[in-house]
């Protein structure tokens, strides 16, 4: 029976290949089991699979707001750059030392060339006739072990990063235009000289820690955190005298306050 | 009315066998998860293409507020998330079908190689097919850079220092993706802006109107 487009149906191991039987490939409709028309019966039960991981897929954008950090600064020396998920294997294998160092072309373009240029040419590596993955243990188990490497690769990769320690530290604060007013005559600009500048920059703007500029703390919590830390800013950064700590706090809010006017 | 204008194109250019390629083909049983439900394994290459369609209209979107331009490029997007009406929502759909469409398409790559689907006579759809699993790559990293925050930037930097120290083509290949052997700047946002838009986006059609034209030649693979 020739039905249709006489769409080819190759390579079915169900069937088997008689000595004289023709290259020509079967019809679909020759085929044992109940076949649908793709239109429109199939297209509206795949039409409702599709609307479910539409949905599935909103709830995950709704639940997960897309991340967006601080724009982008150059001069940021203390930022530890870490590419998109997808790409960790990559830059996890460059770690080690047989694929670092004089052997980052092996780490970088050979491991990572050869076990995709394998998975281009896997049709022709894999050129014999069973399909079933018991009669092609070899390009299974490569496949295994590769998948295993790339997952272990990016879980050795992703385990120790403190993602939320590092979305803490580069919020996406719109960088502002006002020009920041600093009070050296002020009593707490001395303090705040000896214990914060070299960290938070001369203008409050931030160097290797945050910005102090446009913070929503109150004057407890400033004390608290310069005494006590935060984040990855170690404690004891201040280690005055609790008049000096007001001051501090004083001076704080004050550029605070001159940038909200 | 409608059955005018049809009759009226379809004496012009014969619909009737364009119709039949793309509509008029049986699904087999083993393909169809309403027989056999562990047939949803076959779903994984539509969901990718579905995916894929998420992209392509979500980055639509996006375009219409996103400057390619260092001054601009963040807070383009820092108002899209701040400002702009459901904006929020479309760029998460593009940020997470960005991830999303690489497990789809992961899971279809290994769906096909563990039923050996690319054996005679699909050789060729399996190269297509992996030749878009690149393009999608590409397409993760040019993308990344685009919001230009902090973690784009750094991220980006690593890359093109990779880039840099390919054999003979190292300096070359920088240039031509950075702008410039050592800025990372505002050439390199620009040129990566083009690629995800434009390059990148013409080398996946293409192969996706290759893969699709050979599945339907071919047909899906038979059952194991």
């Amino acid at each position: 029976m020739q039905r249709g487009k006489g769409m080819k149906f190759v390579g079915d191991s169900r069937i088997k290949q008689g000595p004289t039987a023709s290259r020509i490939p079967k019809d679909y409709s020759e085929y044992p089991g109940r076949t649908e028309a793709f239109w429109p019966n199939f297209l509206l039960k795949e039409w409702l699979a599709g609307a479910v991981f539409l949905i599935g897929f909103l709830i995950l954008t709704l639940a997960q707001p897309s991340p967006l950090g601080g724009l982008a600064d150059p001069t940021n020396a203390s930022f530890i750059p870490l590419p998109d998920w997808y790409f960790l294997f990559l830059y996890e294998l460059l770690k080690y030392e047989f694929a670092s160092g004089n052997y980052i072309i092996l780490g970088m373009l050979g491991l990572p060339g050869i076990a995709f240029g394998a998975l281009f040419l896997a049709p022709f590596l894999d050129n014999g006739p069973g399909r079933r993955p018991q009669q092609r243990p070899i390009a299974v188990g490569m496949m295994l072990l590769a998948l295993v490497s790339v997952i272990w690769l990016t879980y050795s990769s992703a385990a120790p990063v403190d993602w939320e320690g590092r979305a803490e530290m580069d919020p996406p604060v719109p960088p502002s235009d006002v020009q920041v007013e600093i009070d050296t005559e002020h009593p707490g600009y001395a303090v705040y000289e000896t214990s914060c500048l070299a960290c938070h920059g001369a203008e409050l703007e931030g160097t290797a820690a945050p910005t102090l500029v446009g913070i929503d703390y109150s004057a407890e919590e400033i004390a608290d955190i310069s005494v006590n830390g935060i984040g990855t800013m170690p404690p004891d950064q201040f280690t005055g005298s609790d008049e000096e700590l007001e001051q501090l706090v004083d001076f704080i809010l004050s550029v605070n306050e001159s940038v909200e006017e | 009315m409608l059955q005018k204008i049809y009759d009226w194109i379809d004496e012009r250019i014969d619909l009737q066998p364009i119709w039949r390629d793309i509509a008029d083909h049986e699904v087999p049983e083993h393909v169809n998860p309403a027989h056999h439900f562990s047939a949803f394994v076959y779903c994984f290459g539509g969901l990718t293409f579905f995916v894929v369609v998420i992209q392509i209209l979500s980055g639509m979107f996006l375009t219409m507020y996103y400057v390619p331009d260092i001054e601009n490029a963040w807070r383009s997007v820092y108002y899209l998330q701040t400002e702009v009406a459901h904006a929020q929502i479309v760029r998460g759909m593009h940020h997470w079908g960005a991830s999303v469409v690489i497990v789809m398409l992961l899971l279809h790559t290994l769906r096909v190689f563990f039923q050996g689907a690319y054996k005679k006579p699909r050789e060729l759809n399996w190269m297509v097919g992996v030749l878009l699993f690149f393009v999608m790559l590409g397409l993760g990293f040019t993308g990344y850079l685009l919001p230009w925050d902090n973690k784009a930037f750094f991220a980006t930097q690593v890359g093109l220092e990779m880039a840099q120290q390919v054999p003979f083509i190292g300096e070359q290949l920088k240039i031509l993706l950075a702008g410039d052997a050592s800025i990372v700047g505002a050439q390199t946002l620009t040129r990566f802006f083009a690629i995800h838009v434009f390059f990148l986006p013409a080398a996946l059609f293409a192969l996706l109107a290759v893969h699709f034209i050979l599945i339907r030649r071919q047909g899906i693979s038979g059952p194991l």
